[in-house]
């Protein structure tokens, strides 16, 4: 990941709208997640049927009359149940990515611009936190303390944020030698104002690519946790719907497909975004 | 050389440590009894859990109870698993080996399979400037490395076992017991099949994008156009120079992400009740089995550390230039 | 008459652009024969390297191509050889040694080896080690043996060179192309690569194109040297009658700017304005904007043809005229000289 050591926030430079919207699968993955994020917040209005509740069509077979992707073996719609399940997905999956990004920036800036026995410190805590395995380590944690949204966000965030503190501070470092940075603090400016104001704008490039990359894997391993019966029971959500597909699967394709392809999509949907971020603020390394 | 292994090591004791202490820590902070945790859901006579407070020293301050912990783990003492009436270690010892085929495989098929695409979608990118081969390569690992891999068994399981009949889809031998010897290590293979393939593809996504990355690095290298005047044949210069010297950050990828397919391993034995750790795992979150889960965590954490320890060790052997440290 | 070993014709070179294809060698001739050494010079941006490329069609980028004429080595076309034939010439028939060493070698392999490249590329099986000895021995390298199993990194620069030129001359080439082979060594390792390539080019009969900016490098080691400017050849002849008496503005300048003793004492020449970036170039004769003596109405409009004068040829408009054999002259007084 190229430090854009160049002054002047990325989204200064005229071309990158155009660089980032350069490739037809950028448009797709933007325009998916514009109405996946549109079908969420509107669920109710999108879908005919309650998601958690079952009625007598137990099992049927998608373009049943009224159920297009069919029912479960409860008889609650799978559309309903997809669309719904984008909201813990989506909610999860940003929430963390958020969490993660101000934890890893808050760490990552003050071991990069202070140094020493900080920065020493602060990255031995980081490569102990990435050393863990993030799913069992997140599995186990659950299991243990419980579940709740809140809870799986602040695990997964707990998980996430040593990468970003670790580019953060090779970022900060860097820019903490510039010029610029020494004329701000003759002119006075204190430690935080500096850090906020002159450094962080220049460091934003890897830390937007990190964050889009951060909510596919968050929204990865809470599918996971809920595959695992782990999720929140109160929501719906696509890994527990996978979970429940398992002992269907002979009978019931349908209940393992389509909540498989919406976490595919969104998954994959994010990470282009994340690539086509990437290529947009570092057009250095974008040649190939 | 030796000094940079022992560095090395002084790093990763460290790291250990602070793994088994933070299994401590998840045992001592989690709401309710620790007792009644680690006895879990099960019934249990009051003397015994009298006995087994004295003997965890929860009547002790915090710092002894942790370095009864060590001690404990240093002997290997996991403690018991209710659920299962067996010592936890044993039981894990149990199981260990039908995980270590499966990942080992899906390891192994990742990283092979893994360069060769890598290899071959470098090469396409370099002959020509928009290679077709280099296209496909890089969106089938785009969309490979965004499917959950149990969502994958689920799907593998529909189309080859369920439609197709070809391959088994549940645990890793047939029901009625196998042959002895070679025979029956050749029948239980075909279980092999789907679980390791769906275990091994989002690794392997990620193994062909570094390879792609690091070689299309080398591929534009002077030296690689030195060898081809010299008249050296296409392989040659893709696997003797290219693929040598792109090696480096290809090992350090397919060392440092094994935590990745370990942690795989768990839901892929949920889906295919392939009975190993990670179908252990699954089983005791289901019953509430704390030791068991408290060991596995502490397993796969340290196995996490020895891995990456190896794979710097490796790296650095392999460049001769970094010698010297 | 011994038949010429490479004959260039009237070759082009392309490097696609977008849709566009920006000629970078325009219309090349030249020619070297056995045991010869021709230089090629003109600074950066001349197109040098690009010919030199050309010659085994092996660019260092996947965007450049040869677009027309013929590469002739001994009789055959190699531009119109297919692949695999083209890779038993590489190495083979004719050898290429590059600017920098050090990238030039394999950091992962030892010297020795990589020397032996070329004979088990092109089916040698036995004698190999005895050949990379006898080789290090002719690069006057002591020590064959240790040598050859050391890695690049632990050798020094005038020693990879030489290993480069072992390796190109393993499988006893006719010609051998050198691509700025000393520009990136210390002068006083530079010395001693120009030796060696003289001793190898009378003790082998060694043809031998060397691609360079230093007209110095190109007075010591060659016969005839051939001038390029912006992709064409501007002026062509045999050394001593170059250095001479140059016929074409842009030679005369270049060899002006050579400091000698004698003008230690007046101000630094250099021609003004700077090379012309490729794709655009000015209308006519390409150098008319820097031109002392360029002629309004003849110099810009009509783009001047290679003509032979005297012992070689040139590409001027004015080239049989007074003025020309020193264009210089009302420059130089411009300036302040004593």
């Amino acid at each position: 990941m190229n430090v854009a050591a160049t002054v002047g926030t990325p989204f200064q430079r005229a071309p990158f709208l155009k660089l980032l919207l350069r490739k037809g699968s950028t448009w797709a993955a933007l325009a998916f997640i514009a109405a996946l994020v549109l079908a969420a917040v509107l669920a109710p209005w999108v879908v005919a049927h309650d998601p958690l509740r079952g009625g007598n069509d137990a099992l049927l077979a998608p373009l049943a009359a009224g159920h297009w992707l069919g029912t479960d073996d409860l008889g609650r719609d799978v559309w309903a149940r997809v669309v719904f399940g984008a909201r813990i997905s989506l909610t999860i999956g940003i929430a963390s990515a958020l969490f993660a990004v101000v934890v890893g920036v808050v760490i990552g800036a003050l071991a990069g611009y202070f140094g020493g026995w900080i920065d020493a410190l602060l990255m031995r805590v980081a490569e102990f936190f990435q050393t863990l395995p993030r799913f069992v380590v997140a599995l186990i944690v659950i299991a243990l303390f419980g579940t709740s949204v809140l809870k799986m966000i602040v695990v997964i965030a707990a998980l996430s944020w040593p990468q970003l503190a670790r580019v953060v501070r090779a970022s900060v470092a860097t820019l903490a030698q510039s010029q610029f940075v020494d004329a701000a603090r003759v002119a006075g400016m204190g430690h935080a104002a500096i850090i906020a104001r002159e450094i962080l704008p220049n460091a934003a490039a890897p830390i937007i690519v990190l964050g889009s990359l951060d909510i596919a894997m968050a929204i990865l391993i809470e599918a996971s946790l809920s595959f695992f019966g782990l999720g929140d029971a109160n929501h719906v959500s696509w890994g527990a719907m996978l979970n429940d597909a398992q002992q269907y699967l002979r009978s019931a394709w349908w209940m393992s497909v389509f909540p498989g392809l919406a976490i595919a999509l969104t998954v994959l949907a994010f990470n282009l975004l994340g690539d086509a971020l990437n290529d947009a603020l570092n057009p250095r390394g974008a040649a190939r | 050389m030796t000094a940079f292994i022992l560095r090395r090591l002084l790093h990763a004791v460290p790291l250990l440590l602070a793994v088994v202490v933070l299994n401590f820590l998840l045992i001592a902070f989690t709401p309710g009894d620790p007792i009644t945790l680690l006895v879990g859901d099960f019934p249990a006579p009051p003397e015994y859990l009298a006995q087994m407070r004295r003997e965890y020293g929860l009547d002790q301050p915090l710092w002894v109870q942790l370095l009864r912990y060590l001690g404990k783990v240093a002997v290997g003492d996991f403690g018991f698993s209710f659920a299962n009436q067996q010592p936890v270690a044993a039981l894990i010892f149990d199981r260990l080996g039908a995980t270590l085929e499966l990942t080992l495989t899906a390891l192994l098929f990742a990283s092979v399979v893994g360069i060769a695409f890598g290899v071959i979608a470098a090469r396409s990118a370099s002959a020509r400037r928009h290679g077709v081969a280099d296209s496909v390569i890089q969106g089938a690992s785009s969309a490979g490395y965004a499917v959950p891999d149990f969502w994958l068994g689920q799907i593998l399981i529909l189309v080859f076992a369920i439609g197709l009949g070809w391959l088994p889809s549940q645990g890793n031998a047939p029901v009625r017991g196998s042959a002895p010897g070679w025979a029956g290590w050749v029948a239980h293979l075909p279980y092999l099949v789907l679980p390791a393939f769906a275990l091994s593809l989002r690794y392997l996504t990620l193994i062909t994008r570094i390879t792609r990355a690091a070689m299309l690095e080398v591929m534009g290298a002077d030296y690689i156009l030195a060898a081809r005047a010299r008249g050296a044949s296409e392989w040659t210069v893709l696997v003797v120079h290219a693929l040598r010297n792109a090696a480096a950050p290809v090992l350090a990828v397919i060392g440092y992400n094994v935590g990745f397919v370990l942690a795989g391993s768990a839901l892929i034995e949920a889906v295919f009740a392939w009975p190993g750790i990670g179908r252990l795992l699954f089983e005791s979150i289901s019953k509430r089995d704390y030791p068991v889960m408290l060991a596995i965590l502490l397993m796969v954490s340290a196995t996490v550390v020895i891995a990456n320890l190896v794979t710097d060790i490796v790296h650095r052997m392999i460049d001769p230039r970094i010698e010297r440290a | 008459m011994t038949a010429t070993l490479l004959d260039i014709r009237k070759l082009s070179v392309d490097i696609a652009r977008g849709r566009r294809a920006l000629r970078v060698v325009n219309d090349v001739s030249l020619t070297v024969e056995p045991g010869e050494a021709v230089g090629l010079v003109g600074e950066s941006g001349s197109g040098k390297s690009m010919t030199a490329f050309a010659v085994m069609n092996l660019f260092p980028s996947p965007l450049a191509r040869v677009a027309a004429g013929q590469v002739v080595l001994n009789g055959q076309d190699l531009t119109s050889l297919p692949a695999d034939a083209l890779r038993r010439v590489r190495g083979a028939q004719v050898g290429m040694v590059f600017q920098d060493p050090t990238s030039y070698l394999d950091p992962l392999m030892p010297v020795g080896r990589q020397i032996a490249e070329p004979l088990r590329a092109h089916g040698r099986t036995d004698g190999i080690d005895a050949r990379v000895l006898e080789l290090l021995d002719l690069m006057e390298l002591p020590q064959a043996v240790a040598v050859a199993r050391k890695y690049p990194h632990e050798l020094s620069g005038g020693m990879r060179q030489r290993i480069l030129i072992a390796a190109a001359l393993a499988m006893k080439p006719a010609l051998l192309i050198a691509d700025e082979p000393t520009t990136a060594l210390d002068v006083t390792v530079q010395a001693g690569i120009l030796k060696l390539l003289t001793k190898l080019r009378r003790e082998l009969q060694l043809g031998i194109l060397l691609i360079t900016h230093d007209l110095a490098v190109v007075a010591e080691t060659c016969q005839r040297v051939n001038v390029m400017y912006a992709g064409q050849i501007i002026e062509a002849d045999a050394v001593g009658p170059l250095f001479k008496a140059p016929r074409h503005p842009y030679t005369q300048g270049l060899l002006a700017s050579i400091l000698s003793p004698a003008s230690r004492a007046h101000s630094l020449f250099s021609i003004p304005g700077g090379v012309p970036i490729a794709g655009q170039w000015p209308s006519g004769c390409r150098f008319h904007p820097r031109c002392p003596i360029a002629r309004p109405g003849v110099c810009d409009v009509l783009a001047p043809e290679l003509v032979a004068r005297g012992s070689g040829a040139d590409r001027c408009h004015l080239g049989g005229e007074a003025v020309a054999a020193d264009a210089w002259r009302t420059e130089a007084r411009s300036g302040t000289r004593p």
